[in-house]
This record gives C-alpha cells, structure tokens and sequence, in this order.
C-alpha cells in the first residue's frame, strides 16, 4: 500500500563521502551489472553502439565544480541513488500500491508486477532517483539490493549493496540508522552528514558527508616563478630570432 | 516537463467533458428522449474521450484497473475513482431524461459535484508535485476548473455563464502564469541545496553522469520550444479566451457558436502545452539546466 509507515524497525541506507569519492563510477558499473543479472527487470540500453545512447541507471555520479570564498576552486565528484526517504513522496503518488517503503527495513521498493508505467512517481522525486525502464515499461530504482543484503547463499563480506562492496576508494558505507551506534550513524555524527534538498521535506535516510576544507598554505604554486616568460625585451641572437620570426607570415610582428 | 500529448488531449478533452457534465447535471439544460441521447453522447465522448487518451502514455495500461486502489494517498487514483463514479451517477441521470423523460434533480446535483471533484482530482496531480514549484499553487486548480467551466458552459450553450467563466478563466490562466514564473526561484531550492555544496553561486555542474540522454532529462528537463512561449501564451489567451467572447457578443449564431468552441479547444490545448513545457522540475538543478 501507498500509506506510508509510521516508522520503520531499520532504516538501512547509504552515507555517501564526498571528500574520498574520486569519481571513477565502478558503483555505477556494478549496480548496473548487479541489477541487471538479478532482481527484477533487466536495467536496459537503447541504441546502446548507435549515436543516440541511453540507458537505465540506479546510480549515477554527477561531477562539481565548487568555488569557495577564498582558496582555490575544487572538484567534487557526486554520486546520487535513491536516499530511501522516511517521507518518500514517490510512494504517496502512486496510483496502484506498486510503490511501497517496507516497514522492516526502510527500504522503498517497486512491485514490478503491480506497476502500470504511469511514470508520476519519478516527477515525484526531487532526486532523480527513479527511472522508467523504456524496454520493460515500468519503473526502476535502487533496491539496496535487497537480494545481496539478506542472500545468505553469498559470502558474509558480499553482503552489502554492490555499489558498497566494489568501491575502490571506500566512499560509500552501508549501515542501519536507527541504531545510533552503527558506523553510518557515527560517520554522520563525526562527519556532519547532510540531507540533499531538505527543503523538499522528504527527509532522506542516505546521508552526504561534506568535503573537508582543504589545505591552504598561502603558496601553492612553489614553481610559479621558474615559468615566468622569457623576457620580452631579448637581446643578441635571440632577439634577432624573435624579430625574425614575428616577421613570417602568421607572426605578430 | 515533456508535454506527452496523450495527457494533454487527456486534460483539455476531460475537462470539457467534466465541465459539460457539470451543467447538464445542475439542469441548465434539461434535454429529453433523442436530444437528452446526443447531449450525453457529446459530453461523454469529451470525458471518456479524454480518459482514454489518458492511458495511452501508460507503459503497462493492461493493469490500469489497479489504479483504482489507493485513493487514501494518491491524488492520481482519486481522480480515476472519481471519474468512474462521476460517469456511472450521471449516466443514471441520463437513462431518466433519454428512456424515461423524467428529470431525478437530485441524482443530477450529486454527478455536477462529482464532475467538478474529476477536475479538481485531475489538477492535482500536478498541484501536489513539491518537485515542481510551477504547479505547486492555489491558481492550478482553479485554473483548471475555470476552464472545465469555461468549456462546459460554451458547449451546452449558457451564454451568461460562458461569457463570465470565460473572463474569470482569462484572469486565473494570468495569475498561474504571474505566480510561476517566479516560483522554482522563490522555491528555496538551488544547485546548492541539490547538492549540499555551498551556495548557487558558488557550485557549478562541472560533468554531467553519463555522455548520451536519459529518461530524467527527457521526461524532465524539457526545454524544446520554450522560446516560443511567449507568443504561444498570446496566442493561447486569444484563441481560448478573447475570441470566444467576441464571437459570443455577437448575435447568436449556431456557426459563431461552434466557431467560439473551435477556437477555445485551439486556445486550451496551446495552454496546457504551455502548462508541461514551461514546467521546471528541480531534478534540472543537478544538470544544472536551471
């Protein structure tokens, strides 16, 4: 059913850090990958080797340029799935029941079976989270890969989304948070963790740790001075040969 | 938003359907036997019509029965509930005035509520999005009943009531526009609390995800075509509103009169273009597209 639960016993998520993100997209690889292989409708491609490419995707890393006040620019690569919001506006829109957030767990899942493609909870979602499949017809989005996190036919350490378990830099950390103690609960304690848009009111679970503040030293660039240009008023030979080739059609002479 | 033609032609055809209902229903008119037959079979042919329409932008519309079950949160089932029994009262309102030429007044007030509530249903779907600070407003569903109004009352003939709703629907289709042009500003969200980075100003969508298209940017982040809006919107207060009252001043003429409709189902359709196309969805803020 659509209503949403009062509450939920876990609230499984994601924390998303982006100061150790080095935006390589190995998660979007292997969601793609695991989602495709596994529950649900295959994640397809269309025209997936002509000139028009798209596709389905549950997670996608987004990159930004950020100019602080002072200091240099930084570039902060940002990857973004379902947050799995404990007020999901996109299970309340749902006109069949497909949309639906466990009360276990948290979890907001789709009913693949039970969903007509009508495509309003995407225009639901502020985040970008869902994505209607054009080859299936009906709405995808991230499960928390619900089929590793409880398959107890994989090895313990498999046991977590696919988009934790591959990322090379450890920028992503699964846990439960509503057990204060839990490392996604620290990490956002310690960290500062961040709701996206929380002006939208849909209070996501997944939390966004913010980059640290980086170094400055006043003098970054130590070899500025050895690439000053050479001197312009040039004497002897190498003025001639500037004179020279100034002179030659395309100079500036 | 992407303007998908069948929810357009769903809204402009449905809401004329709704609004003729709504006045066949208060007994404006109260036609009987053979002319009591056309003037349902018109006011059908523009609700069901429109509802059709409606389930052709459905990937899956073999489940579209579905739909009917969660009118508790889903403004989208409570207007296909609401449809149905709106349909189902007045067609019983209908087999009295086509087989029996008798007028059960009451059943008629109850589907005139109900086809009003269809519209009101239908407009929120929109009015309801967060996620799109254009639609979120007061002047959405009024607008939208206006123009159930506007057409319903043209179509059945009620010059008095055609002539005022027409001009009240002008002044709110206004005041939509006035209001949501500003909106995603006034909304409070921006790149910087899309991403949590700092402020708008200070973030900049340096890469997008992935080199080709997708379904958000697409179905969302829709852009074709703005820069004809501004005349479109001309265009559409002329056709849908303006001329349509003159051609109603005018002496009463059953060719002005279908003119007046032609030309207000011209001017609906260019506004609920409009009404998609010019929508901002904040998922544009993360491709910085805003």
């Amino acid at each position: 059913m659509t209503q949403l639960p009062q509450s939920t016993d876990r609230k499984l998520g994601l924390v998303i850090d982006l100061d150790t993100c080095v935006g390589c997209h190995a998660c979007v690889i292997s969601c793609k990958g695991w989602n495709t292989e596994n529950y649900g409708a295959a994640l397809s491609d269309t025209d997936a080797y002509g000139p028009d490419v798209s596709g389905t995707f549950l997670n996608r890393v987004h990159s930004y340029e950020v100019k602080p006040e002072t200091g240099p620019a930084q570039l902060i690569h940002f990857p973004k799935s379902c947050l799995h919001c404990e007020d999901a506006p996109c299970v309340t829109v749902c006109p069949t029941g497909a949309s639906y957030k466990r009360t276990a767990d948290g979890i907001v899942l789709v009913n693949e079976d039970a969903c007509i493609g009508c495509g309003l909870c995407a225009w639901a979602c502020p985040y970008g989270a869902r994505e209607l499949d054009a080859t299936a017809g009906v709405m995808k989005k991230c499960t928390l890969c619900i089929d590793r996190i409880y398959n107890e036919n994989l090895p313990e350490e498999d046991q977590i989304p696919a988009c934790v378990r591959t990322c090379p830099a450890g920028a992503r950390h699964f846990g439960d948070f509503a057990d204060p103690n839990s490392n996604v609960s620290k990490l956002t304690a310690e960290r500062g963790g961040m709701d996206l848009m929380p002006e939208q009111g849909t209070r996501p679970t997944n939390k966004y740790l913010p980059p640290r503040p980086k170094d400055c030293s006043g003098e970054i660039n130590t070899l500025a001075p050895l690439l000053e240009p050479v001197a312009t008023d040039g004497k002897g030979f190498v003025g001639w040969l500037d004179k020279m080739l100034s002179a030659l059609p395309g100079g500036n002479a | 938003m992407h303007p998908a033609k069948s929810v357009i032609i769903f809204t402009t055809l449905s809401g004329i359907g709704f609004g003729m209902l709504f006045f066949i229903g208060l007994g404006m008119i109260v036609p009987e036997g053979l002319m009591a037959f056309i003037w349902f079979a018109i006011a059908y042919l523009f609700s069901v019509g429109g509802l059709i329409a409606s389930t052709f932008h459905l990937k899956h519309p073999e489940r579209a029965l579905r739909a009917f079950t969660q009118w508790k949160t889903s403004w989208l089932s409570r207007e296909g509930v609401l449809s149905v029994v709106a349909l189902l009262v007045m067609a019983a309102y209908g087999a009295g005035l086509v087989f029996l030429k008798t007028r059960w007044a009451y059943v008629g007030y109850v589907g005139a509520i109900l086809s009003l509530l269809t519209v009101f249903a239908t407009s929120m779907i929109y009015a309801q999005l967060k996620t799109v600070p254009r639609w979120r407003d007061f002047s959405t569903p009024l607008m939208f009943l206006g123009y159930a109004g506007a057409g319903g009352s043209l179509m059945t003939g009620q010059v008095d009531y055609a002539l005022a709703l027409l001009a009240l629907t002008g002044l709110l289709q206004l005041l939509n526009w006035m209001r949501g042009d500003g909106a995603l500003g006034k909304s409070g969200s921006d790149i910087g609390t899309a991403t949590g980075l700092g402020t708008a100003a200070q973030v900049r969508a340096f890469e997008p995800p992935h080199t080709g298209t997708n379904y958000l940017l697409k179905e969302m982040v829709y852009v074709v075509g703005r820069k004809h809006a501004g005349r479109l919107r001309i265009l559409s207060l002329l056709m849908g509103i303006g001329l349509p009252i003159l051609l109603l001043l005018a002496p009463f003429g059953h060719m002005l009169a279908a003119l007046a409709i032609v030309s207000h189902i011209v001017g609906v359709f260019a506004s609920r273009w409009l009404f998609f196309a010019q929508a901002e969805h904040v998922v544009g803020l993360y491709y910085g597209k805003r």
